[in-house]
């Protein structure tokens, strides 16, 4: 059943506990609780290593009320397969009655860089697995290390003078895949998230949701103004929130009038270096301009 | 003899801890400023409820009426909510 409104996903329990060790705004949390509330009680949340995994289970304790399974960083996709198997192995002995839904919430390292090898073949073997890739466009818990998907002109502690490379395409790879579902998420839209995470999770898999996660450290910006830049970033045109399915590519936002991108990026500390420098600006301008024209945006407000 | 090393399931069960959290971190002790709701003015229309990180707001029914709580146990003081709050009820008062 889709949200209609706010109040039906917000009377949706809570399966994600407070008291995690995780930086005050981050949206890794946001991300963790709705789609927890969104999938429920029966599922079972596989990470790999990253912020996710480091603060929200810290010996003896545990923010997840669902079970919950921490693997190394390359093999998350490959750990939730095997799950699922032995799941399906259980049903058919039947020793146990109910499935349950397998959710793998990665980092960007874990999934574009580290896990993209288990990821590739899960995707391949159209395992029913739901992939949700946060990502925060760096190494955030190992101390702001470029990672692929690290965009243009982004400061890491590895790229100084800013990332020199375009972002990594993951949302092309999963396509590429020929997967069942895949989408673009981001929380400041978190209705048309939340319906994304539900229609990935009832179509079975495989399935991979790309979402955008705002980083305070890492991002360099006040704390508070995490949804506000979730925003921009979509409005900018820098992240079209659409899904694919049966084939077909399909925007879920419309963005009639865009922003140019340098609103999206004055905001973070990661671009300062280049913010005096007009053909940086131009150049990942331009990149915006290609998505839109890719996906069907808008023009530019003047 | 060399003693036979036990079959997959003759082993123990690995660590499973039901401890959560919210029962031993109290993250309330990180927050310079704390988020104060004017409840006079607000429309309970839930949006810091869902945009909250930690989550440390909920809604309190009493009868008949409901109410948006924030726990300061947990709260981290990040003003996601007062910069999200459409109405602008909520404030960060330094504590």
């Amino acid at each position: 059943m889709p949200f209609k409104s706010i109040k039906s996903l917000e009377e949706r329990p809570d399966f994600f506990s407070p008291g995690h060790g995780l930086c005050p705004g981050c949206g890794a949390a946001q991300i963790a609780r709705i789609v927890t509330k969104v999938a429920g009680k029966d599922t079972i949340i596989v990470t790999p290593t990253g912020c996710l995994e480091v603060s929200t289970t810290t010996y003896p304790a545990t923010s997840w009320k669902v079970p919950y399974l921490h693997v190394a960083f390359e093999n998350a996709a490959a750990a939730a397969s095997g799950i699922k198997v032995a799941y399906d192995a259980l049903i058919r002995k039947k020793k146990i009655s109910k499935d349950a839904n397998l959710v793998v919430l990665g980092g960007d390292g874990g999934t574009a860089d580290i896990g993209l090898q288990s990821l590739s073949g899960a995707l391949e073997r159209g395992e029913r697995i739901t992939y949700i890739c946060y990502d925060n466009e760096a190494y955030m818990n190992t101390g702001i290390q470029r990672s692929g998907a690290t965009p243009y002109g982004a400061w890491t502690t590895t790229s100084p003078a800013g990332q020199k490379t375009l972002k990594k395409d993951l949302m092309g790879m999963a396509m590429a895949h020929r997967v069942k579902y895949a989408a673009t998420a981001s929380i400041a839209y978190v209705r048309d998230a939340a319906n994304k995470v539900e229609k990935a999770i009832s179509l079975g898999g495989p399935s991979f949701i790309h979402w955008i996660q705002p980083c305070t450290v890492g991002w360099r910006y006040d704390p508070k103004l995490t949804v506000k830049i979730s925003k921009l970033a979509v409005k900018t045109g820098l992240w079209p929130l659409y899904e694919y399915y049966e084939g077909v590519t399909k925007l879920t936002v419309e963005v009639p009038k865009r922003l140019p991108v340098s609103e999206y990026l004055k905001l973070q500390g990661r671009f300062r270096q280049i913010m005096n420098k007009p053909e940086e600006l131009a150049k990942i301008q331009s990149y915006a301009d290609g998505l839109a024209g890719k996906f069907g945006l808008g023009p530019v407000a003047q | 003899m060399k003693k036979e090393l036990p079959y997959w399931d003759e082993m123990e069960q690995g660590f499973v801890t039901r401890t959560l959290t919210e029962m031993i971190n109290k993250t309330g002790t990180w927050r310079t400023f704390k988020p104060v709701i004017d409840h006079s003015r607000c429309t309970k229309c839930r949006w810091c409820i869902i945009y909250c990180p930690e989550p440390c707001i909920h809604m309190e029914a009493s009868n008949s009426d409901e109410k948006v709580i924030i726990d300061y146990d947990f709260c981290k003081g990040c003003g996601i909510c007062a910069e999200e709050c459409p109405v602008k009820v909520i404030d960060m008062v330094e504590e």
